[in-house]
């Protein structure tokens, strides 16, 4: 198979693509998604090679935009529509967990929706106000929707594409600090799907849970911690709901520590759910207190001070020396 | 006799007393400013372009995280304010520097949230400026709630409250109008519609005979001006700003602008426009045609043109001056503002971060 060297926003926008050819009742929708091809350029072309039925701009309203999916999505269509930043998304809340979230489960299961809100989140580019932040947290607690969220190029589009053909709808969660990073993939190569976790490294002292922009920054980390003789296992989530206990759970009991990274604040998210879950099944099988490395629970700084918030090396490295390697 | 409906209804034409070729037309309905107001507002002007020019030259050096221009729109900017006594608010957006600028708020304090060393630079109460919004439309509900506070509280203030043509488009802009009616709030809502949002035009956001038009739905009188007319947008504005204050309730105007250049040094135009529909509207410059006037009166003299210069050398200076050092940020702010009374575990957080910067330097 041929492999590529392509970007996560490539990779994504090849997903919409192929998609697009393989199932007409595809269409692509949001703010500034048709001739501009996205701010982030994730429908780059589309508008040209489909048409204008099959992707395009929208009035600038995200209730508007994630209601009308849900219409169409009931009309026998799979609407994938993009949020243009993570903050710009609140306005559709409303849709998202009284409707997206319910509407399968108060009609019995009548009514499917089967369609994908695309969220670019997170920090690392130095954006201003509202154009930083880790909204997974409010959708993950939001019972009915599955939320995913890649890390890798081939995950990007693996994931994206599953996301589409899934029966039921999906928050779908794009790094964006990831968009650029490029790597040698075979973007016909199976991956694993929703629901399911991948251990991106193996060691055995300890496991680092991580997941969409933490996932290279938890590898990193790996990579120095092998250098100084500590080898950490890398659970790299892809989906955070359904959650995959055993991928998990497995990592944990194989190394009997753990440290969860994540770039959204810890307080009440899905990093705590984490070392929930993990503490309630892995008990006896852990030496220590299972550690997180989250942001502070702080507003996303402004670009000058964004650096103080993400998680970093260091942080993961302290919190695994912090594992309780020996009586004291 | 004038039907409600009538009343409510804009004008046909946007309201235009001086055209583009530095012509003044007579208006049924308003008056030309005076000679002082089109000299200082020619003043402003010229400060504000300036401003524009100079902030978009300091992101090009990396002074800037990002400058949303409002080079086109300054007579829309510089009214705005003109027409707002010292106890009104000014309810801006991310492109409204210029506005708040105009307003008396310190430049660089105006562009501490561009600049990204914080959210918002200056003191709200200062000069009566909310903080620059960037969720689009969600300062109107606030613009309106001050409002009805300052009626309740019995106070005398108009809100300005600023908005583009695609934040027409979000709930909260149809709320804000609705709310401000019931509660007969003295809120002047002003739509810059300068035909973009970012790369979608107007034709995407609205069906409506003219933005204008929005305020009958809702009981409110809509007006629209030529938006590259400074004495047109002064005699509008100023008369909405009446109307509001003399207990009419909420108005809304329409300015027609153009974005001449693109919605942010990040953004690429001419992925989704021709240049020839940029080039008629760079004849239609705010400054030009009231330049051509005031020479044609004969009030354009040395002292008017050296008062703006310096005025503009001024604000140039204070922005060169104010942005080439590096802010000094401190990480230790990330925690102080966010409760009046700071929680156990911030001050756990803030402590974390001191001792790991402490053992960084060490
Ligand atoms: C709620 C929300 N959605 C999306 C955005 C992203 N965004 C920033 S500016 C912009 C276009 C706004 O256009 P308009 O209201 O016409 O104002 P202009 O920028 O032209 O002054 C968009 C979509 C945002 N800031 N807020």
């Amino acid at each position: 198979m041929t492999h590529t060297k392509i970007s996560m926003a490539q990779a994504l926008n090849q997903a919409l693509r192929d998609a697009m050819h393989a199932d007409d009742s595809v269409v692509m929708f949001g703010e500034d998604v048709g001739a501009l091809g996205g701010v982030f350029r994730i429908t780059d072309g589309l508008t040209a090679e489909f048409g204008e039925n099959r992707c395009f701009d929208t009035p600038l309203a995200e209730a508007g935009i994630v209601g009308m999916a849900v219409g169409m999505a009931m009309n026998g269509m799979r609407p994938v529509v993009e949020m243009q930043f993570d903050a710009f998304g609140y306005p559709a809340f409303e849709q998202v967990v009284s409707h997206v979230a319910k509407m399968r489960n108060r009609t019995r299961g009548r009514v499917q929706l089967p369609m994908v809100i695309r969220i670019p989140y997170g920090g690392g580019i130095g954006g201003v106000e509202h154009h930083s932040d880790s909204s997974e947290s409010y959708f993950a607690h939001t019972p009915g929707l599955t939320v995913v969220t890649p890390a890798t190029v081939a995950d990007a589009y693996g994931l994206l594409r599953k996301a589409i053909e899934f029966p039921d709808p999906v928050v779908f969660m794009e790094p964006k600090k990831l968009y650029w990073a490029k790597e040698e993939v075979d973007l016909t190569e199976e991956q694993p799907g929703i629901g399911t976790a991948v251990v991106r490294r193996e060691g055995a002292d300890a496991t680092l849970i991580a997941y969409g922009p933490a996932l290279p920054v938890a590898l990193e980390a790996a990579e120095v911690a092998a250098a100084e003789g500590r080898q950490l296992t890398v659970v790299d989530l892809r989906s955070v709901v359904p959650f995959d206990d055993e991928t998990v759970c497995a990592a944990v009991r194989r190394t009997g520590r753990a440290v969860v990274v994540a770039e959204a604040t810890g307080f009440a998210s899905v990093s705590s759910e984490i070392v929930a879950r993990v503490t309630e099944k892995c008990f006896h099988s852990l030496a220590a207190p299972v550690r997180r490395v989250t942001a502070f629970d702080i507003p996303f700084p402004p670009p000058k001070l964004e650096k103080y918030q993400l998680p970093s090396v260091d942080r993961i490295l302290d919190a695994v020396d912090d594992l309780q390697w020996e009586d004291s | 006799m004038t039907t409600v409906e009538e009343h409510l209804l804009p004008s046909a034409e946007p309201v235009c007393l001086i055209d583009q070729h530095g012509v003044p037309h007579e208006h049924p309905s308003y008056d030309l400013p005076t000679k002082e107001a089109l000299l200082d507002g020619y003043t402003e002007l010229i400060r504000g372009r300036r401003f524009n020019d100079q902030a978009s030259a300091l992101v090009r050096q990396g002074r800037l995280a990002v400058y949303p221009s409002s080079h086109g729109q300054e007579a829309c900017q510089v009214a705005a304010t003109m027409v707002l006594k010292e106890g009104d608010w000014l309810f801006p957006t991310y492109r409204d520097s210029v506005s708040i600028v105009s307003r008396g708020v310190d430049p660089i304090e105006t562009l501490t949230l561009l600049r990204g060393d914080w959210h918002s630079g200056y003191d709200p109460y200062e000069h009566k400026v909310a903080p620059q919004s960037t969720p689009l439309a969600t300062q109107l509900p606030h613009a309106v709630g001050v409002a009805h506070a300052a009626r309740l509280r019995g106070e005398d203030t108009v809100v300005m409250a600023l908005v583009g043509d695609g934040g027409t488009s979000e709930g909260d802009f149809h709320e804000a109008l609705n709310f401000a009616a019931v509660f007969h709030a003295p809120v002047v809502f002003f739509i810059q519609n300068n035909e973009y949002a970012i790369s979608v035009p107007l034709a995407r956001q609205s069906a409506a005979p003219s933005l204008a038009h929005k305020g009958i739905g809702y009981g409110v009188p809509g007006e629209r001006a030529d938006g590259n007319d400074l004495a047109g947008l002064l005699a509008v504005l100023g008369q909405a700003v009446n109307n509001a204050r003399a207990g009419e309730g909420p108005q809304l105007v329409e300015a027609h602008t153009y974005r001449v250049q693109a919605h942010t040094n990040a953004d690429d135009a001419t992925r989704y426009r021709q240049d020839d529909e940029v080039t008629p509207w760079l004849d239609r410059d705010p400054i030009q045609r009231l330049t051509t006037y005031l020479e044609q009166q004969g009030w354009m003299d040395d002292d008017v043109r050296r008062r703006a210069e310096s005025r503009a050398v001024q604000v140039t200076a204070q922005l060169r001056d104010g942005l080439m050092p590096e802010p000094a940020v401190d990480p230790a702010d990330l925690f102080k503002y966010l409760y009046a009374e700071q929680t156990q575990q911030l001050r756990e957080q803030a402590a974390f971060l001191r001792d790991e910067l402490a053992r960084e330097e060490a």
